[in-house]
């Protein structure tokens, strides 16, 4: 079934620069997969190395967390949105450059 | 790689260094409004923010998914663009660490101000390269009032 899948504005330039994209699936993790298959750039920001969505990647079905639903194995519907949030972490030591 | 320069009005630069004064040694967060052109960004609005890491605000910060769309709205209502983030580094340089490489987002602009005993300094912006290896500097162009970006 057809769900829409808003991209935050820093991940637009991965996925052709638009604003939400419809995808079929029947679950959130579904949905992330035939994104990251669409537009495999994607990938590295919205996954870690083992797999994981990236803890400061945060997903939402139709405005609810699925961290407090059944995560990615939250179901989805036709007509649901998913919404990918970012959240913003950082700090001091350790200097990467 | 060379980015474009980041404008930053004046005021925004003041606000910022005064956010990271306030809440040394801790660090400071929040978001920069304003517009993402062809090829250039200006910073016109701040929105400051709460810290919400409480168990290690000296050498951590983080802003939840909720106050980034806090600071959405705020970016719609003031018809701008959320543009990027700003936070304090207490007592170390203004440079990324690697901490904060392997929590950014690429597309922002990355502000770090260096707070050296209660004093801020210097003040830097960087922004992920596409393959989350590194930051590029994106300097910092200082202006008054103006609005370049029309």
């Amino acid at each position: 079934m057809a769900v829409k899948v808003i991209i935050p504005t820093p991940l637009r330039a991965y996925a052709g620069k638009q604003e939400s994209v419809e995808v079929q699936a029947a679950t959130v993790a579904e949905a992330l997969s035939a994104l990251t298959t669409k537009f495999a750039d994607l990938k590295k920001h919205l996954f870690a190395e083992d797999g994981r969505l990236r803890s400061f990647v945060n997903v939402y079905v139709n405005d609810e967390d699925i961290r407090y639903l059944q995560k990615d194995q939250t179901s989805v519907k036709a007509g649901d949105t998913i919404s990918i949030i970012p959240s913003i972490a950082g700090g001091l030591r350790h200097a990467a450059l | 790689m060379s980015r474009a320069p980041l404008t930053v009005r004046e005021e925004m630069l003041r606000r910022i260094h005064a956010h990271g004064i306030e809440t040394y040694p801790y660090e400071c967060c929040g978001a920069l409004l304003g517009r993402d052109g062809d090829g250039s960004r200006e910073v016109i609005d701040l929105v400051p923010l709460a810290n919400r890491r409480d168990d290690s605000p000296r050498n951590r910060f983080e802003v939840t998914a909720d106050d980034v769309r806090l600071a959405e709205k705020a970016a719609r209502e003031k018809r701008l663009e959320l543009v990027g983030w700003y936070h304090s580094h207490p007592d170390a340089p203004a440079r990324p660490s690697e901490y904060d490489r392997d929590h950014a987002w690429p597309w922002y602009s990355y502000v770090i101000v260096s707070v050296q005993n209660g004093v801020a300094g210097d003040t830097a912006s960087w922004r992920l390269q596409d393959d989350r290896t590194a930051y590029d500097p994106e300097p910092i162009e200082t202006v008054e009032h103006p609005a370049r970006i029309q």
